[in-house]
């Protein structure tokens, strides 16, 4: 027969400041834990939701980056020509001609500079990229100079709000239109028409070619095309695929040093734990005696100091999951190494990383439970009897 | 002194939960020091910047080149006793895990620029005579394994092709702060080899590094650099080495923060474990406590007694933890490679190390103090724990 539970509640009840401190501690890990996983699920769902399954992102080969990629004209209209390129209704192909550059604007907040990106679309730019839309103002006029810039850099970067004027390549540049990309990487950047861009830059060159493909699976059929024609010297790439890439060395790097440190602090909660389920254990030494003579198993003792370590633990995590879900209204923006430029993106808070953190929690009250729980079941019965 | 016996006595008198919490405190203040050595590093390219010299960049931002005959006139200008440049290369070696930094440089000037890299005479001439040739920093070359003679062969990302490089130099830091994980090569072969390739491509450089004369000039020489290029095709922004460097930093200022708000967040679970224990120390003792009130000991040697356990307890975390860091931190540097180029735990991490850890003594003994002072005798005697 077990020991009920309402004899370990009361008994972390009866020494509140001990289990208010020992869960505390515990929160404190469980949050920074569960901050750093929905901080990697923001950025990845950011960028992966950047891309699209059916578009592709034809880049000069291993230039990984398109700011470093580099395609010509004659090249760009070989991609656009390809038989899989879907057409649009009006009959045109399916395909954006971009020039991307960086520029170095200043934040409103700390006046600090930083690299944003600026992309110069095709007409069928914004089409290829349905999940964009102007929230604000209007889309630029293609053949003038005319900018819509993303949210987060409308919010964070002077002279980038509607009516507003950016000074760069020799020419003033009116932002005329905010666009939403549903919290993507989109968000970050500055759009423009790309002809207006090259000359300004003087850059006779495009940077990549993004295509809609009349269907996913023609995919491979293109890349093997591009890649293995002997006049382009480009590679194709699936668009989410591209932007999960991106990503990859911030993201490995939060990851990494996110699991180091949720380990390393764990060590300090479990310690916690262990202190506190040891003096429990001790006080309550003529208690357990009793249990034992009243014909409670050495198995059943174990489980109660168990499950008392383990409502530690669940108190620790349950409390550091409401204050790490507050995260989610924050948002960080950092310059992401691969693309060196800014890039937005928020914590993110799914099933997956509730579930992760609770057992993370449990686990640090069963590694700081199990081994006075042990001396607790250990325990002789008359010499217990006799502690007092 | 039969003071400080009587503090040390209760402190060995639970060895378990004594022991256990100098445990915990040690990977406290071992993860606190090493969070704040990454802060540090994080910041080592501004801190090892020269107040000496000064860097042009193209004004839209630094992916644009500027022209090299940029150069001449730059040098012209009053106060300005030395010029080079630097190209960023981002060729990749192997794989891009192996990540270093690579700039084509004119290989006549830029060492002079820089004193801090340390290079043999004899080498620096190999060097020279040698198109192909490169040097590389002491961390690097141990990163690798690298060798002086050895071929690095490099992927170009920005500049397409294969590349190989023979390593000519190996050069070391003047100081401690000095990066040693920098590839340097001729931007003459570079040049060369893009005007084969990609014509328009030639006779562009990454940035200008100036040397001037007098650090308290540089705001009017920048000034008067960006004003000569005001209106050109390439306009210049030019600023301090540090303030350069710093720049980068900004740009992962979110990184930064992030990394000194998780270190003090480590120092509060230890305050949590701490404070637990001393709370329960003093639960169980209030007897005595009482006892020792009705001998006439007053309530100041009562929370001298639980304030002296505590902080002996916690020097003791801090003195072993601030012992260990410097292990840790030497194995974890050389884990991360070049990723770090500086990284070494500063006097100031110390510091801090030894002023959080007698923070969280004194902080965690607050409150069982204060119940210790303020148990009325009969109370105290009568209580059970």
């Amino acid at each position: 027969m077990p020991i009920p539970l309402s004899y370990t509640l009361r008994n972390l009840a009866a020494r509140k400041l001990t289990t208010l401190l020992t869960s505390g501690g515990m929160a404190l890990v469980v949050f920074v834990f569960a901050t750093v996983l929905m901080l990697e699920e923001g950025l990845r769902k950011t960028l992966v939701e950047t891309g699209s399954m059916d578009n592709a992102v034809v880049t000069r080969r291993s230039a990984g980056t398109e700011v470093q990629s580099v395609i010509d004209r004659e090249q760009a209209a070989i991609v656009e020509n390809q038989p899989e390129v879907a057409n649009g209704i009006d009959g045109a192909r399916l395909a954006s001609k971009e020039t991307i550059v960086l520029i170095s604007l200043v934040k409103r907040d700390s006046d600090k500079a930083s690299n944003v990106l600026i992309r110069g679309v095709g007409q069928k730019g914004i089409e290829l990229r349905p999940q964009v839309g102007i929230v604000e103002g209007r889309m630029f006029s293609p053949g003038s100079a005319e900018i819509i810039a993303g949210k987060s850099i409308a919010e964070r970067y002077h002279g980038a709000r509607v009516g507003e004027i950016l000074r760069f390549g020799q020419r003033e540049w009116t932002v005329v239109g905010i666009m939403d990309a549903g919290r993507t990487g989109f968000d970050s950047e500055i759009w423009g028409d790309a002809d207006q861009l090259m000359q300004a830059f003087r850059r006779p060159v495009y940077s990549s070619v993004i295509v809609k493909l009349n269907d996913a699976r023609g995919f491979s059929a293109f890349k093997n095309r591009i890649e293995a024609d002997p006049r382009l010297t480009l590679e194709a790439k699936q668009e989410n695929v591209f932007y999960a890439e991106q990503s990859k060395v911030l993201a490995n790097f939060i990851r990494y040093l996110g699991l180091i440190l949720s380990i390393i602090f764990s060590i300090g909660a479990i310690i916690g734990a262990m202190i506190t389920m040891y003096a429990s254990v001790a006080h309550r030494t003529t208690e357990i005696g009793t249990l034992r003579a009243l014909g409670f198993r050495r198995a059943t003792i174990l489980l109660t100091f168990l499950i008392e370590a383990l409502m530690l633990g669940a108190a620790g995590g349950v409390v550091g999951l409401i204050l790490a879900s507050f995260m989610q209204f924050f948002t960080i923006s950092t310059m992401n190494w691969q693309s060196f430029s800014e890039l937005a993106f928020s914590f993110t808070l799914n099933a997956a990383i509730i579930a992760k953190s609770l057992a993370f929690a449990l686990i640090m009250g069963v590694v700081g439970g199990v081994l006075p729980a042990a001396r607790a079941a250990r325990l002789d019965i008359v010499d217990s009897l006799r502690a007092a | 002194m039969h003071f400080l016996k009587l503090i040390l006595r209760n402190t060995l008198r639970h060895k378990l939960r004594s022991g256990l919490t100098v445990l915990g405190l040690v990977v406290a203040i071992i993860a606190f020091g090493l969070l704040r050595t990454v802060v540090d590093a994080w910041y080592a390219g501004a801190e090892g910047a020269s107040s000496t010299r000064l860097i042009t960049r193209n004004a839209i931002s630094l992916v644009f080149p500027l022209p090299i005959n940029y150069q001449e006139r730059i040098r012209k200008v009053d106060g300005v006793s030395a010029i080079s440049h630097a190209s960023w290369f981002g060729g990749v070696y192997v794989s891009e895990k192996n990540f270093f930094p690579q700039f084509a440089v004119d290989a006549k000037t830029y060492f002079d620029l820089y004193p801090e890299y340390v290079i043999a005479p004899q080498e620096m001439k190999a060097f020279r005579a040698d198109r192909k040739g490169c040097v590389i920093g002491r961390k690097l070359a141990n990163t690798h394994g690298f060798k002086v003679g050895d071929t690095i062969p490099l992927r170009g990302t920005i500049y397409p092709g294969s590349w190989n490089f023979t390593i000519r130099a190996i050069y070391d830091g003047a100081e401690s702060a000095t990066d040693t994980s920098q590839f340097f090569f001729h931007w003459n072969y570079l040049n060369e080899t893009m005007k084969k390739a990609v014509a328009r491509r030639t006779d562009w450089i990454g940035v200008y590094v100036i040397q001037i004369s007098d650090p308290d000039k540089a705001a009017e020489i920048s000034d008067e650099v960006d004003a000569m290029f005001r209106n050109s095709l390439a306009e210049t922004l030019t600023e301090t080495e540090k303030a350069f460097q710093l720049g980068f930093v900004s740009m992962t200022e979110a990184i930064v923060i992030a990394i000194r708000i998780v270190s003090f967040v480590v120092i509060f679970i230890i305050l949590a474990v701490m404070a637990n224990t001393m709370a329960m120390t003093a639960r169980e003792r209030i007897r005595e406590y009482a006892t020792l009130k009705a001998l006439g000991f007053g309530p100041c040697f009562l929370a001298g007694l639980i304030y002296g356990e505590s902080l002996m307890i916690a020097l003791a975390g801090a003195a072993i933890g601030i012992v260990l860091t410097f292990p840790v931190a030497a194995q974890f540097s050389e884990q991360v490679g070049t990723l770090f180029p500086v990284f070494g735990v500063s006097r100031e991490t110390v510091y801090m190390q030894a002023a959080a850890a007698a923070a969280v003594g004194l902080a965690a003994s607050v409150l069982p103090a204060l119940r210790a002072a303020r148990v009325p005798i009969v109370d105290g005697l009568r209580s059970i724990g």
